[in-house]
């Protein structure tokens, strides 16, 4: 046993041997660059260096020496407000996989499954076809907000009737709670399909939004609307993780050890309703990020919720913000949904995941 | 008082899908002593462990701990004071055996890397900490397991018994590692702790229990030291096969060999 090596290593890095701080730095580099690529790629292209100088100016409030106006506007007002969604929308969406995954101890778990996605879709497409009449009983300046509230609690609603669903006796089976979640988004999926009869053609184009994301709409009005709840997400994960842990070594296990398994799955399930239905409020349905950045950030970090919950938020920015760039340059000027981009990198990547599963399994 | 500072069962029953699993059990887990269930296939032991551990519900009757019914306190201050060894635990994620470990121990200090080793090392599995769990025989995940529940048994209050419960903890482990297990049972009765075990091998019972408790049909037959419990027509009774017990210093014994088959 070398001594030296147990006193020096991080602990985490003891009981794992997984290069944890070095994994959570790069991904913290790569969430960082995407960040920044977000605000100097487009159309306009913008020098990283000169990027840096527009934020640090606009933090601190002095003048930016030899930067045109015109490229202030672009970062600040265009890009910014865009990224900053797309960073809530890819960490949020990140960490309730992961969560998710955790809950159900299974990591092909995605937060698809407890509804709140389809649900949240429902909602906004059934909002698109009748609710123009109820964004009039609001006050003129709340209008905008009619469609990513509806969406909103679409996917809390979906997700508290499925975990209603669920409960038998004060406690939440999983199974059945999986099996419920997969009937009711089916349903919902459904629900989605009939509005796209009833819907003006004009309406079919909005629809596209919703069911495919985009980062189009984002607006700082939007990202202020999230923000909340995804960091709730984010916060409320650094109180799941160690719970998770537990409960990956069984149900009974975890309560052995001292955890409230109820109550655990319980918050982690509105934790995740609340991001993920604020986030596809904001941005439409992205699939495949839930399922497939834990998974990635688990190959390197390990599957210890207490550094890959983290991990799936740093990552989860990064990848989000990557595929939106991809989305934007593909067909530029034209832009592909997001939801486009994240399947066709999402779905063959998830298909190696389970062949290489099963290749472990036997 | 009545049943402080003890872990004790009352009058315990259990049903589950309308059959009585176990039917008025009373037991006691004592600080410094090994109290062990035998009893043949389907006599209740898991259940009225389970039912012990706070795991199962009760359809009747109640369990204390230091005369605190157990479904009063939460399961962190429980889990301070008791840990209980699965049958078989399969883990959701490719956790090594180090972070097996350090998952169940909700102690902020759970994750000290030197415990982690040290009780990786009682367990005969030094050096395995970075080792991946789902590649691990059934025997080391056995003994991975026994050493996460001691772990979690030693971040507890120092100053109050802790408790161990083994639900058939030799199970899958070759005699070198069952006696390993015995071995650790017994210096946590013999540090002041309690420990309540199902065995199935009686000669391993009577080697190491304080109290053997036989259970047959969900009800206790008989408790007591070996010496008082391991005999012909108690075994006859329970078992429903007639054996042969024999006395050898420093205690009882029995021998398939000695099996006359019954009826």
């Amino acid at each position: 046993m070398t001594v030296e090596h147990v006193t020096m290593a991080a602990p985490a890095e003891i009981a794992s041997g997984r290069p944890v701080r070095a994994g959570l730095i790069l991904f913290a580099l790569l969430a960082g660059a995407a960040v920044i690529g977000a605000l100097a790629i487009g159309p306009f292209t913008i020098a990283p260096g000169r990027v840096l100088t527009i934020l640090w100016a606009a933090l601190t409030g002095d003048a930016a020496p030899g930067v045109a106006l015109r490229e202030r506007i672009v970062v600040l007002d265009v890009r910014l407000p865009r990224a900053v969604v797309g960073a809530l929308t890819g960490a949020g969406t990140a960490v309730a996989g992961a969560v998710m995954q955790g809950v159900f101890r299974n990591p092909l778990a995605d937060p698809g499954l407890v509804g709140v996605a389809p649900g949240a879709a429902l909602a906004a497409v059934a909002f698109v076809v009748f609710g123009a009449p109820l964004a009039m009983l609001l006050p003129a300046p709340l209008q905008a907000l009619g469609l990513p509230l509806a969406a909103f609690a679409g996917g809390l609603g979906t997700t508290l009737v499925i975990a209603r669903l669920a409960a038998r006796d004060g406690r939440t089976q999983v199974a059945t709670l999986l099996f419920a979640g997969l009937a009711l988004g089916a349903l919902a999926s459904a629900g989605t399909g009939v509005m796209v009869f009833l819907a003006s053609e004009q309406q079919t184009r909005e629809f596209l939004f919703w069911t495919l994301g985009s980062l189009g709409g984002a607006t700082w009005l939007k990202a202020a609307l999230a923000a909340p709840f995804v960091l709730g997400l984010l916060v409320a994960s650094v109180f799941l993780a160690r719970g998770l842990d537990a409960l990956a070594l069984g149900e009974a296990e975890a309560f052995h050890a001292g955890v409230s398994v109820e109550r655990l799955k319980r918050g982690a399930v509105i934790a995740v309703a609340a991001g993920v239905g604020a986030s596809v409020a904001a941005t439409g349905v992205v699939g495949f990020i839930g399922l497939v950045v834990p998974h990635l950030a688990r190959l390197v970090v390990g599957p210890s919720h207490r550094v890959l919950l983290p991990a799936s938020a740093l990552l989860g920015v990064a990848v989000l913000l990557g595929a939106d760039i991809l989305a934007r340059m593909i067909a530029a000027p034209a832009e592909l949904p997001l939801g486009v981009v994240t399947a066709l990198v999402g779905a063959p990547f998830f298909l190696w995941l389970l062949l290489r599963r099963r290749a472990f399994v036997g | 008082m009545m049943g402080m500072n003890m872990y004790r069962a009352d009058n315990v029953s259990v049903a589950a899908g309308g059959r009585l699993l176990v039917e008025g059990a009373s037991l006691a887990v004592q600080p410094g002593r090994v109290t062990v269930l035998v009893g043949p296939n389907g006599a209740g032991k898991s259940t009225l462990l389970k039912a012990m551990s706070g795991e199962h519900r009760l359809s009747s009757g109640r369990v204390t701990l230091d005369g605190v019914v157990i479904t009063h306190l939460s399961p962190l201050a429980l889990a301070r004071r008791r840990a209980v060894l699965p049958q078989a635990a399969e883990v959701a994620f490719p956790f090594t055996a180090g972070e097996v470990i350090a998952a169940g121990l909700m102690a902020p200090d759970g994750r000290d890397g030197a415990r982690i080793a040290r009780l990786l090392g009682e367990v005969d599995l030094s050096g395995f900490a970075q080792r991946r769990y789902d590649s691990l025989s059934g025997g080391e995940r056995q003994r991975v397991q026994l050493a996460r529940i001691l772990a979690q048994l030693e971040l507890t209050r120092a100053d109050a018994p802790s408790y161990l419960f083994l639900d058939e903890p030799t199970a899958s482990l070759d005699l070198a590692h069952q006696l390993t297990v015995l071995r650790l049972a017994r210096a946590h009765a013999d540090k002041g702790g309690g420990v309540l075990a199902v065995l199935h091998d009686l000669n391993l019972a009577a080697m190491v229990a304080d109290e053997i408790v036989v259970l047959a049909q969900g009800r206790i037959r008989a408790a007591g030291p070996a010496g008082e419990v391991i005999r012909e027509e108690v075994l006859e009774a329970a078992f429903g096969v007639r054996v042969r017990v024999g006395i050898m210093p420093p205690g009882p014994f029995v021998l398939p060999q000695n099996v006359h088959w019954a009826g």
